[in-house]
C-alpha cells in the first residue's frame, strides 16, 4: 500500500468520499511536480557547470553561490521575451505543441518509485505506461515542426520521427529481459526484485536500453533533430517566451525522467545502504546524468543514416539476442546463483559488441553497404 | 587483433575528456582576473610627458588622421610653450606614427586597454588627461627603455588557490602543469 493510498484511507473515516479521492491526488501531484521541477532546475544548472569543467572553463558562477541561480535568471529573461507566431504559420498547432511535448514529460513520474511506498500511482503496468507516454511528446515536436511552417523546423521533426520510431523498439525489447527477470511490469516489483542491480545481470540490456533514451530524450551524440550547424536551432526555431520554455524544460525533464526510469529499471531504484532511499535516488540519478553529459562533452553528432543504422543494424538485433539469452537464462538458470548469470551476461555482452563493431567497420569506418 | 574500430576508440575519447575535469579552468574571469598585457602593445591613446615636449608638431605632422590638435606660443626664454594639446581618440588608429616620429620621446603609447567612454565628447582627450597617471602607464612601443622596465606578457593563468586563490601562475607553471602553450 502506498503513502498516499494510506491517506486516503485515513481521510475516508472523516471526509466525504470524493474529497477524500481528490485531496490526497491533489498533494501528492504538487509534491512530485515540485520536486520535479526543482531537479530541472538544478539539472539545467549542473550540466552547464559540468560542461564548463569538461570543456575546461568554469561555467556560470556569477549569481549566488557557484552560480546556482543562473536557471532562475534564464528562466526570467526567457519569460520576459516577446512571444513570437510565425504569419503564415499553424496557430492552433503551433500553440499546442510546447503542451503535448511538456506534459508527458511529467506523467511519466507518475511511476517513478521514490521511496519503498512513496510513489504516486503504483500501476500494475507500470513500465508499459511510461514507454506509452514517453512516445506521445513526439507528436508534439512533430506538431511544433509543422505549425512553425519553416523548412529547418520540418526537417527537424522528421528527423525526430524517424529517430523516436527506431529507437523505442530495441528500447522496448531491452524493457522486456528486464520484466522477464523481475517477473513483473509494476515499477515497485521491479524494484523490488533487485537484490542484485539489473546492471550486473542484464550489462547488454543496460547499454541498449540507455543508448536508445539517450536517442529518445534527444541529447548528443543523437541530437540530430536541433543540430545548430545544420538545422539552425531544429523543431524549436520559431519558438519564444514561454513556449520555447516549456521545450527547454520538457527537454531537461525528459533527460530525469530517463535517468529515473534506467535508475529503477538497472540501478536498484532507490534502494541502497545506509543512506535514506530519497537520498540514493538522488545520487543514482546524478550519476546517470553526470554520463550523459560526458558523453555530449566527448562525442560527435552522428549523421543521420549513421543514426539509422545504428537502431536498425546495431541496437535491434542485439536487444533481440539479448531478449532470447535471457529468456533462456531465466527458463533454465534461475534456479542456481545470480551470480553465474551475472557471468555469462557479462561474456555475451562483451562479444556481442565485439561481434557488431566488427559489423559497423565494414566499409573502412562507413556503415552504409 | 586490433582494437582500435571495437568501440576503443570512443573510449579514449571518453578517457580525454574525463581527463579534462581536473584540469584547471582555463577562463580568465576578466574584471577581476587580468592578464598582463604584451610589453610592446600599442594600447590606450597616448601618455605625453610635458616637461620633455618642446612643441615641434613632430607628431601633429606624422598623424595619418590629423588627430592630434597642437597650439603654442613662444614663452620667454625663446622656447615654445604648449597651450593646446589633444587627441580626439575616437578616430585615432594606434598606429603609433606619433610616438616613432617624436624626437624628445615625449609621447609613448598607453599599455591600459579600457577606453569605453559614454559621450562623444569624452574621447577627445586634454593635455592635463593624456599626462602620466596611475590609469595611464606607457608601454614599451618604440621605447626600449620604457619595455625593460614592464613585466613579461602572461598567456595563460592558474588559480592557485593555495595563495589565497588570488594570486596568478604563468606560463613557467603551465608548462610544469603539462599543459603547454
Amino acid at each position: 500500500m502506498t503513502l498516499l493510498e494510506q491517506f486516503r484511507l485515513w481521510l475516508g473515516g472523516i471526509w466525504p468520499d470524493w474529497a477524500a479521492y481528490v485531496l490526497p491526488a491533489v498533494v501528492g501531484i504538487v509534491i512530485v511536480l515540485g520536486f520535479v521541477l526543482t531537479l530541472v532546475i538544478v539539472f539545467i544548472w549542473y550540466e552547464r557547470r559540468l560542461l564548463g569543467r569538461f570543456q575546461i572553463r568554469l561555467g556560470p558562477n556569477r549569481l549566488g553561490p557557484e552560480g546556482i541561480f543562473q536557471p532562475l535568471a534564464t528562466a526570467v529573461k526567457i519569460l520576459l521575451k516577446e512571444d513570437i507566431v510565425p504569419a503564415k504559420g499553424d496557430k492552433v498547432v503551433h500553440w499546442l505543441a510546447p503542451l503535448i511535448v511538456f506534459v508527458p514529460v511529467v506523467m511519466i513520474f507518475a511511476v517513478v518509485p521514490f521511496g519503498e511506498r512513496a510513489i504516486l500511482a503504483d500501476l500494475n503496468v507500470g513500465i508499459v505506461y511510461v514507454v506509452a507516454i514517453s512516445s506521445v511528446s513526439v507528436v508534439g515536436i512533430y506538431m511544433a515542426g509543422w505549425g512553425s511552417n519553416n523548412k529547418y523546423a520540418l526537417i527537424a521533426a522528421l528527423r525526430t520521427v524517424a529517430q523516436m520510431v527506431s529507437y523505442e523498439l530495441p528500447i522496448v525489447l531491452s524493457i522486456l529481459g528486464v520484466v522477464l527477470v523481475a517477473g513483473s511490469l509494476s515499477m515497485t516489483q521491479i524494484v523490488a526484485s533487485q537484490k542484485i542491480p539489473f546492471l550486473l545481470l542484464q550489462p547488454l540490456g543496460f547499454l541498449i536500453f540507455f543508448l536508445g533514451t539517450v536517442a529518445e530524450m534527444n541529447r548528443c551524440p543523437f541530437d540530430l533533430l536541433e543540430a545548430d550547424s545544420e538545422i539552425v536551432a531544429g523543431y524549436h526555431i520559431e519558438y519564444s517566451g514561454m513556449k520555447f520554455a516549456m521545450f527547454y524544460l520538457g527537454e531537461y525533464g525528459h533527460a530525469l525522467a530517463y535517468a529515473c526510469i534506467i535508475t529503477t529499471l538497472f540501478l536498484s531504484g532507490w534502494q541502497g545502504p545506509l543512506l535514506p532511499p530519497i537520498l540514493w535516488l538522488l545520487v543514482k540519478i546524478m550519476a546517470v546524468f553526470s554520463l550523459i553529459v560526458w558523453m555530449r562533452a566527448t562525442l560527435p553528432r552522428l549523421r543521420v543514416d549513421q543514426l539509422m543504422a545504428f537502431a536498425w543494424k546495431g541496437l535491434l538485433p542485439m536487444a533481440i539476442i539479448n531478449l532470447f539469452i535471457v529468456a533462456a537464462e531465466v527458463l533454465w538458470l534461475s534456479e542456481i546463483t545470480p551470480w553465474l548469470m551475472v557471468a555469462v551476461n557479462f561474456v555475451f555482452a562483451g562479444v556481442l559488441v565485439l561481434l557488431w563493431s566488427k559489423l559497423f567497420t565494414l566499409g573502412g569506418g562507413r556503415v552504409e553497404v | 587483433m586490433k582494437f582500435e574500430r571495437y568501440g576503443i576508440g570512443i573510449a579514449k575519447g571518453m578517457a580525454v575528456t574525463f581527463k579534462h575535469l581536473f584540469r584547471a579552468p582555463i577562463t580568465v574571469q576578466y574584471p577581476e582576473e587580468k592578464l598582463i598585457v604584451s610589453r610592446r602593445i600599442r594600447g590606450n591613446e597616448l601618455v605625453w610627458y610635458p616637461d620633455k615636449c618642446t612643441g615641434c608638431a613632430t607628431c601633429a605632422k606624422s598623424c595619418p588622421q590629423g588627430n592630434i590638435e597642437i597650439a603654442t606660443h613662444v614663452g620667454d626664454k625663446n622656447n615654445y610653450v604648449v597651450d593646446k594639446f589633444e587627441v580626439d581618440t575616437g578616430r585615432c588608429m594606434f598606429c603609433g606614427l606619433c610616438v616613432e616620429a617624436c624626437p624628445f620621446d615625449a609621447l609613448a603609447m598607453g599599455s591600459s586597454y579600457e577606453r569605453a567612454q559614454h559621450r562623444r565628447k569624452q574621447l577627445v582627450l586634454s593635455k592635463e588627461e593624456l599626462q602620466l597617471s596611475d590609469v595611464r602607464q606607457p608601454s614599451g612601443y618604440a621605447r626600449p627603455k620604457i619595455e625593460a622596465s614592464l613585466p613579461k606578457q602572461s598567456l595563460l593563468i592558474y588559480w592557485d588557490k593555495k595563495e589565497g586563490g588570488q594570486k596568478l601562475s604563468w606560463l613557467g607553471l603551465s608548462k610544469k602543469r603539462g599543459r603547454g602553450v
